[in-house]
Formats: structure tokens, sequence, C-alpha cells
């Protein structure tokens, strides 16, 4: 048995899955992770997941690119060569509003999305770290550390109970390295 | 929870029987999982032949500078300009599905969300190559950008408002591009686990190692809400922006305060016939007619009938303003766009703009598949005429009449037009062989709320008022995806 890493608990069902969470949950087993495929509202509460703190990136993010933006145009357009252009003024504030708005945006969301791929390690060719193929797919999988929750077969009565159409044991974390 | 019930009132935005999770992912991954069908082929054979015109008459146009256009010294603006507002409106659709829509929480965009942001980003592509053409030294495009220079750091003129542009158009583009492939990612990583091989090491590193745990999901939908969130601001700006091309010259029919929120409307109003145009054929050919229902077609209808309206009132304010302003240059130019030489075009812009638009009134013609197709072509044609008539007649008669032109365009004009139409076709068809073309994971968002199945079970559980459930089921009439025998089913009990 101690070669078993995680129980998956695999789900035909959201709402079979939130309540296979809260049935674990009453017993004492704690859950690693869950692997759905389309986002579930309200679990992150169910699991004590704390909220996302990226509004504030994209926040700063914004402040950054709007201060930025207006920067440049500071710079360019009073400070390093104020230019006479048909008698306008060399800090035309009014004519600096589109450019600050449009380096507001793009600094925010490629901040708020570099911050986003950063902090869940995700990049392009990253080796995906999946549990079960078909969470993907049309399962909702709860995942259990299998040394953490020593008595196996009660968390697979209580998975079945909730209703999982299937309890895997798995030997290795990642099922995708094959 | 997943699995609130939704009114019955409310018309299903996903039909069919036997709908289940694995179903929808099968249903929608299949053009990507299988090999291409016939109607593909030949779309495809079609586009990348136009495409190949595009490229020798951008090719001819970059080679012989554009003196290979039917410019004169009158009309220094045509075709290229024309044919830029027009991708770049057509563009604003996409945005419009994914952003404004996500903010007002209309689930009927999940279906139709990623082709439209594909269909964005291949429209902004196509716009921006007009950009680069027209500048006669594309080589030198870069110029546009505030870089240090050897002149001294000679910068920009950020006064001028094509510096804007340039920062608005980079910017749109930029932001779609991460909004569309951030959607992607969840889609990606479906095709990757359940394919094998090449194919899956392939979009296993597209898919950035995707997992669908909690925390990443959580944070998903985080970034797809601020980014729907910055879009609005940022679409609504860019065809501003785009009309302050013309709004901020002293030329009488530009050198109006209505621009700004007339081409937006309009940029609207052209997306969505674009995005009509393609869906229609897209569900038949690919049979996505579980996925995108009649009640998307008729709320697009809905919508292009609104900004249709929005555009029409601005051509009469337009006028009403041109007599007001007391002006004698701008009533000249606008009576010159109504009865001058080119009365044929502005013509063929109201019938196609203002009148054709309005049959949208009636419920027969709107959840009409073959007439919503033409008209959707209709309304394009009408908006491309739109900015030809604004930039063409507004231009030809100058102030002095001995300068009076016509504008003639030359092949390479007409190569360019219709070789971008190929281009578009081209990667729109590519977008649909290699990546799921609805968003998987947002449809089955909608399986346990808002499908025809779960309310029919609804029904049949009883409990429901029997006057909402006459108006459900008349309601259903007009799907084409549904059977008589899904609406008998609704009257057992």
């Amino acid at each position: 048995m101690s070669k078993i890493k995680y129980i998956l608990g695999s789900f035909a069902d959201p709402d079979e899955l939130m309540d296979g969470i809260d049935k674990l949950q009453a017993n004492n087993i704690s859950i690693y992770d869950c692997f759905t495929p389309m986002p579930i509202h309200g679990i992150e509460a169910k699991l004590g997941v704390r909220p996302s703190r990226l509004p504030i990136a994209a926040f700063c993010f914004g402040l950054l690119g709007g201060t930025l933006g207006f920067c440049l145009l500071y710079y360019t357009m009073t400070y390093d060569w104020p230019m006479n252009i048909g008698g306008k003024p060399a800090l035309p504030l009014p004519n600096f509003v589109p450019v600050t708005f449009e380096c507001t945006i793009l600094i925010t969301a490629l901040g708020m999305v570099a911050t986003f791929f950063y902090r869940n390690h995700l990049f392009p060719g990253r080796a995906p770290r999946v549990m079960d193929l078909r969470a993907t797919d049309d399962r909702f999988i709860i995942a259990i550390d299998a040394n953490d929750n020593a008595d196996h077969e009660r968390i697979e009565s209580l998975l079945k109970e909730a209703g999982a159409v299937e309890v895997k044991y798995n030997e290795r974390k990642y099922v995708s390295y094959e | 929870m997943s699995s609130h019930n939704e009114s019955i009132l409310r018309e299903p935005l996903v039909t069919g029987k036997d709908i289940t999770y694995a179903k929808v992912t099968d249903d929608i991954l299949l053009p990507v999982e299988n090999k291409p069908n016939k109607a593909w082929w030949i779309g495809f054979i079609l586009a990348a032949l136009g495409a190949l015109l595009w490229v020798v008459s951008v090719g001819y146009t970059f080679w012989t500078g554009i003196g290979a256009w039917g410019l004169n010294k009158t009309v220094g603006w045509a075709w290229d300009i024309t044919d830029f507002v027009w991708w770049v409106g057509i563009g604003h659709a996409g945005t419009l599905i994914s952003a404004v829509l996500l903010l007002f929480r209309q689930n009927w965009r999940n279906s139709i969300n990623r082709s439209a942001e594909a269909m964005t980003i291949f429209a902004v592509i196509c716009a921006a190559t007009y950009v680069v053409a027209h500048m006669g030294r594309p080589w030198l495009a870069y110029w546009i950008f505030p870089l240090p220079n050897q002149f001294g750091s000679l910068w920009v003129n950020f006064n001028s408002p094509l510096v804007w542009d340039a920062f608005a158009i980079s910017t749109y583009f930029t932001v779609s591009l991460v909004f569309w492939y951030c959607g992607l990612l969840p889609d990606i990583a479906s095709v990757r686990d359940r394919a094998a091989g090449l194919k899956r090491r392939i979009y296993s590193i597209l898919s950035f190692g995707w997992n669908g745990s909690v925390k990443t999901w959580q944070r998903f939908e985080i970034v797809s809400l601020i980014l729907a969130g910055i879009s609005t601001p940022l679409v609504l700006s860019v065809h501003t922006i785009v009309s302050f091309d013309f709004a901020t010259s002293v030329i009488p029919g530009w050198h109006t305060t209505i621009f700004p929120p007339y081409f937006v409307a309009g940029a609207i109003f052209s997306g969505f016939a674009m995005v009509q145009t393609l869906l229609l054929v897209m569900r038949k050919v690919l049979n996505f007619e579980n996925y995108i229902t009649m009640f998307h077609i008729e709320s697009m209808n809905k919508i292009i009938m609104v900004t249709g309206s929005i555009v029409g009132i601005a051509y009469l304010t337009e006028l009403f303003i041109a007599w007001y302003s007391g002006s004698e240059y701008e009533m000249y130019a606008f009576a010159n766009r109504i009865a001058g030489p080119y009365w044929w075009a502005y013509w063929t812009m109201m019938t196609c703009n203002v009148i054709s638009p309005q049959l949208f009134w009636f419920k027969k013609i709107r959840t009409s598949i073959p007439i919503s197709w033409v008209l959707s072509i209709v309304v394009n044609i009408g908006m491309w005429f739109e900015r030809f008539v604004i930039i063409v007649t507004s231009l030809h008669r100058d102030y002095i009449p001995s300068s009076w032109a016509m504008f003639y365009p030359t092949w390479v004009d007409v190569g360019i037009f219709v070789g971008s139409i190929g281009l578009f076709f081209t990667l729109f068809l590519l977008f649909l062989r290699f990546l799921p073309g609805i968003a998987v994971a947002e449809v089955k968002l909608l399986l346990k709320s808002a499908s025809l199945q779960q309310k029919t079970k609804l029904v049949q559980e009883g409990h429901q008022d029997p006057e909402q459930v006459e108006f459900f089921r008349n309601s259903l009439t007009k799907y084409d995806s549904v059977t008589e025998q899904d609406i008998k089913a609704l009257e057992t009990k």
C-alpha cells in the first residue's frame, strides 16, 4: 500500500464532486487538489482556497503603464525636443490622453497575464502535470494524498457514496510523463 | 454551484438529446481530431488562391511603390484606407462578444466567443497590412514608433491621430491575442489529453502545461474578467481613434464631432454581420447546430438591427448638421455625396446599412437562416461603401474646382482587397482545422443550467407554471435543431 501516492475520485457530475468534498471534509480527510474540465463556482470557498490577488497585480500594472505612457510623452514631446507644430503647446495634455490610455491597457493586460502564467507555472513547452487524462474531458477529479490519509478503504467508500464513478490508486503523481 | 436551475422562460442555449460532457468534447473537437472534409478543402483552396493574389498585389505594391494604386493628387486616400477601416471595424464584434457580453453576463456568448475572437485577430492582421503598405517604404514602418534614432533623437509627433492609431491598433491586436490565447489554453489541453504521438507533443507545448486545478481555474476566471473589463474601453477607444484620423482634419465631410460614436456603432454593426456570415456556414459544415442555435442567430440579428439603426440616425444627423452649420463647404460636401458623381455609392450605403437591417423587425426574417446570411453580406457591402463614401467623396472635389478628380482603382487595388478577404478566410479555416472553434470549457458550463435537456427535465418534474411551460414550448418552434419529439416531450404531465 505504501507505493500508492494519490487516491483519485473520478466523478461524472460537478454536483457530486461538491458532495464528495463535503463528505471527505466532514471526515477530516484533507484534499490535495481538484481537477475539472471547467471552472466550478464555489469550489474555492469549500476548499479554503483564498481569493486571487491578481486584481491587485493588475491595478499595479495599470498604474505602471499609465505612468510609463505619460513619461514617454512628457519626455519626448516636452522635455527632450519640444517642437512648434502648428503653434501647439509643448505640453498638450488632451493630446496625451489616447496614447497614455493605450499604454495603461497594454501594460495591465500583459503584466496581469504574465503574473498569472508565472504563478501557475504556465509556459510553452511545460510538461503538463496531469493526474487523470480525462480531467480535461468529462471527469471531475478529487485528488487525495495517500500518505497523509491512511484509511484508504474509508476514502473509497466515501467517494463512492458521493457518486464517484471510479476510484483510482495512482503510484505516480502525474500520469502525463509516459 | 454549477447547477442552479435557470428559469424555463429563458430559451435554451444548448439543444440536442443526451448531451453529456463527453459529447460536448467529442462534438466540438471533431474537426480538430479528424481529417478535414471536402467542404473545408474547397473553401481552403479558394481562400488560399485569394491569399496568393494578396501576396502578388502587396508584393507588386512594395516593388513599384504606391503609384501602383489608382490614387491621384486630389484623392490621396482611397481603397487602402477604406479597406483598413472596414477590417478594423469587422474586428470589433469579436471583442464585443468576448468582453462586453461577458461583463453583462450574457451566457450565449460562450459558444460564439472563440470564433468571433479569432475573427478579430485575423481582421486586424488584414487591416494592419494596409497601414504598412500605404507607408510607401514599408521597411521603415518602425518609424511610427518612438524609438531612439540617429536624427538626434527626433521623436514621433504625438499630436497626430495617425500615431495614436498605431498605438491603438497594436495594443488592440496584442490584448485581443492574449485574451484569445488565454481562453484557448483549457481547450488545447483537452485536445492534448486525447491525442497521441506527435500531435500530443505539439498540443502539449501549446497548452502551456494546463492542468485544470482549482487555483488555475480561479485565476483563469479572474484574468478573463479583468481582460474583459479593460478590453471594453479599449475596443471603444480603437475605433474612436480610427475616426480621429478623419475627424481631427479640416476636410468638409470629415471634420465632425459625431464621428467617434458613429464609427464605433458602425464597427459593431459590420462586425456582427461578419460573425453571422461565418457562423451560419460554420455551424452547418461542422455540425455545430446544437451549440450555435437559433437563439444565437436571432440575438445577433437583433444587435445588427440596433446598431444599424444607430448608424442610420448618425447618417441623418450628419445631413442635418451639415445644413444647420450654415457652412457652405460642409453643405456642398453632403450635397455632392447625395447627388454628385458618386451618388450610387451613397445610395448603396443608405440602402444596405439603413434600410436592409430594418427587415429584422420581422421575426420570420430574423429567424430565417438563408435571409440572415444574405443580409449579413449586404450589411458588409454597405459598410464598405460607407467608408468609401466618407473617404473618397469628401476628397475628390477639392476647394479648387480645377483639381477635382475621380478615383479609379487599378488591378492592384482590387487585388489587395479581394486578396485580403482570401487571407482572412485562409487564416480562419486554418484556425477551425487546428483549434477548437467553440470554447469547450465554457459550453460545458451551460450544460446543467441552460441546456434544453436540463429544462425538459425541469418541466417533466412538474412544479412549473403551465403558462410558462406553454411559453417555453412556443419559443422552441423557431429552433432548427429542436425536433418535434423534443417539443412533445414537454407535454407529458
